[in-house]
C-alpha cells in the first residue's frame, strides 16, 4: 500500500487518536505513516458493539421480569461473557450461572459480590442493583 | 504453562544501572515491539519497530479453535503475547531481560515505585479495559498489553504507550487494576526492564536466522495444522461453510477476523506490512536483492490482506456481490502466495 492510500476515514471509535501503519512512499520505502481509521474497522466493531449490546439488553429485560439477576446485565454491560467471568473468578462456568438465579443472587455473601465486583470494575453496591433504564 | 510464568528474577546490582534521562516517545503499530523498541533505543541500542518484530519471528498465522473470544476462535497474526519479548532477548546476543510477577499487588505496587525513583523506565503489562485514556470504544478485556512507564509524579504515573500517539499520564488506582487484572492471559503485575544491553547486534548472523525460522514456522515445516498456510486455508474452507450458518453469526465471525488483523495495532494487513519494512530493513543491511524482492512480495501480499477484510466488511452490508466463497477465495490465494514466499526463504542463505 502506498502512503497515499491510507485509509483516512475518521473513525468515531478512535476518539480523535491516530494508529500507526506501515505503507510505502514514492521512493519506495515501507515506512510508518499514520492512519485516522478505517470504516472496515469501523464496520466490524460496530457489529461487535451491537453483539454485546443486544445481549446487554436482553440480560437487562429479563433481569426486570426477574428471571436473571443483576449480575448477568453487569457481566455484558462491563464487555465480559460467561467463559470470561468464570475464569477472571476462578471459578467453573456452572457455578458463575447459578448466580444468576434471583434469589440465589440476592444471598450472595459479601466476599462473593466483592469477587465479582472487582473483575467486573464496579463497586458492590452498583452490582447489586439494576440502573433505572437501559437504552 | 511456559516456566518463564513463575520465574522470577532477583534484582542484581550487576544490572545496568538506571540512565535518568528522558524518553523519546515514538508512535508505533504494534505494543509490544513498540516497548522493545523503545527500551532499546533509550539503553543506546537503535532497533527500529519493524526490526524489533522481524529479529523476534513475530509474523505467524495461527487459528486456535479450542481458544474461545466471546465464543469465537482465536485467529493471531503474530506469535503469543510476550513471545517476543522473549525471543528478542534470545536472538540479540547480550540482552538480557529482568521480568518481575508479584502474588500481591502491593509488593508489585511497591517494586514498580522503587524502579522509577531508581531512574529506570519499566515495561508494564496491563489490561485495556482499566487504562482510563484509551477511547471508550476500544475498551476490552484484553489482559496482555504493553506499555512504558518512565516516571511519576505523587500518584500519577507517566505512561509512554507506543500505540498512542502521545504521552499520557495514569492514576495509580486504575494502574494497578490494570496491572493486577484477572482472567486469561492474567498480567499477575508482570513488570519487566534490560539488565543487560549490547552495544550492537551482529545482523549478518541473526537476520537470516531469524528469517528462517519465520519462514518454516509459516511454509511446509509448520509443525501444525492450524498454523501458516494450512491454518489460512483451514479458515478458508470454515468460511465456506458459513452458508448454511445463521446469519449473525456469519457476520460476527467475518467482523472477528477482521479485527484480529487489523484493529489491535497490528501496522496494517495483519503485521504483513510491517514485516516487509523488516525485509526491507535486512536487505539494506545485507545487500540482499532476494530479501528486496521478497519484501515487495510481502508488502503486496498486504494488499490482498487488505482487499479481504475489505470483502468481509461488505459482505455485512449486503451491498455488493460478495459471497463466502468469492471470500474463502481470496483467503486461498493468500495462502498460496504466503506458502511460496516462505518456502523460498527458508532456505535463505547467511552471508
Amino acid at each position: 500500500m502506498k502512503i497515499k492510500d491510507i485509509p483516512q476515514d475518521r473513525a468515531g471509535s478512535l476518539g480523535g487518536e491516530t494508529k500507526v501503519i506501515y505503507a510505502e512512499s514514492d521512493s519506495g520505502r515501507i515506512e510508518s505513516s499514520e492512519t485516522n481509521g478505517w470504516e472496515v474497522e469501523e464496520i466490524v466493531l460496530g457489529q461487535a458493539l451491537d453483539e454485546i449490546k443486544r445481549l446487554t439488553l436482553d440480560a437487562y429485560q429479563r433481569a426486570r421480569q426477574g428471571k436473571t439477576s443483576a449480575l448477568e446485565f453487569h457481566m455484558y454491560h462491563q464487555r465480559m461473557d460467561l467463559p470470561m467471568l468464570a475464569q477472571a473468578v476462578g471459578r467453573f462456568q456452572w457455578m458463575v450461572k447459578r448466580d444468576f438465579s434471583p434469589q440465589r443472587f440476592a444471598r450472595l455473601s459479601a466476599e462473593k459480590l466483592d469477587g465479582y465486583a472487582d473483575v467486573l470494575g464496579i463497586d458492590r453496591d452498583t452490582l447489586k442493583q439494576l440502573p433505572e433504564t437501559y437504552e | 504453562m511456559p516456566t518463564y510464568w513463575v520465574s522470577i528474577v532477583i534484582h542484581s546490582n550487576n544490572y545496568l544501572r538506571p540512565m535518568n534521562k528522558p524518553l523519546e516517545h515514538r508512535h508505533a503499530a504494534h505494543c509490544e515491539t513498540g516497548v522493545m523498541s523503545a527500551m532499546l533505543r533509550y539503553h543506546g541500542l537503535e532497533v527500529s519497530e519493524p526490526m524489533a518484530f522481524g529479529l523476534a519471528s513475530g509474523l505467524t498465522y495461527a487459528y486456535i479453535p479450542m481458544v474461545k473470544i466471546n465464543g469465537l476462535p482465536l485467529i493471531a497474526y503474530r506469535t503469543p503475547p510476550r513471545m517476543i519479548i522473549r525471543a528478542l532477548s534470545r536472538r540479540i546476543g547480550g540482552l538480557k531481560m529482568a521480568f518481575q510477577k508479584f502474588r500481591k499487588p502491593a509488593q508489585g505496587e511497591a517494586a514498580l515505585d522503587r524502579l522509577l525513583d531508581d531512574g529506570r523506565i519499566v515495561g508494564l503489562q496491563t489490561s485495556v479495559f482499566f487504562l482510563p485514556y484509551f477511547p471508550e470504544d476500544m475498551r476490552f478485556h484484553f489482559n496482555a498489553h504493553n506499555l512504558l512507564v518512565y516516571g511519576r509524579e505523587g500518584e500519577a504515573f507517566q505512561v509512554s504507550d507506543p500505540v498512542f500517539s502521545h504521552l499520557v499520564t495514569v492514576d495509580r488506582p486504575s494502574l494497578n487494576k490494570a496491572r493486577f487484572a484477572k482472567g486469561a492471559l492474567a498480567p499477575k503485575g508482570l513488570l519487566y526492564y534490560p539488565a543487560e544491553v549490547p552495544a550492537e547486534i551482529d545482523f549478518k548472523t541473526v537476520l537470516p536466522k531469524a528469517i528462517r525460522f519465520t519462514a518454516k514456522i509459516n511454509g511446509k515445516r509448520s509443525p501444525v495444522p492450524i498454523a501458516g498456510a494450512k491454518g489460512i486455508q483451514r479458515v478458508a474452507r470454515n468460511i465456506r461453510k458459513l452458508v448454511d450458518a445463521e446469519e449473525r453469526y456469519a457476520h460476527l465471525y467475518l467482523g472477528h477476523i477482521v479485527r484480529m488483523q487489523e484493529e489491535i495495532g497490528t501496522g496494517g494487513g495483519g503485521f504483513r506490512f510491517m514485516y516487509a519494512a523488516f525485509l526491507q530493513e535486512a536487505a539494506e543491511i545485507l545487500a540482499s536483492d532476494q530479501l528486496a524482492e521478497a519484501a515487495d512480495e510481502m508488502s503486496s501480499i498486504g494488499d490482498e490482506w487488505r482487499l479481504f477484510a475489505l470483502m468481509c466488511a461488505r459482505k455485512s452490508k449486503a451491498r455488493y456481490d460478495d459471497t463466502f466463497d468469492s471470500i474463502a477465495d481470496q483467503l486461498d490465494k493468500i495462502a498460496l502466495r504466503e506458502a511460496e514466499l516462505f518456502a523460498r526463504l527458508s532456505v535463505l542463505e547467511s552471508k
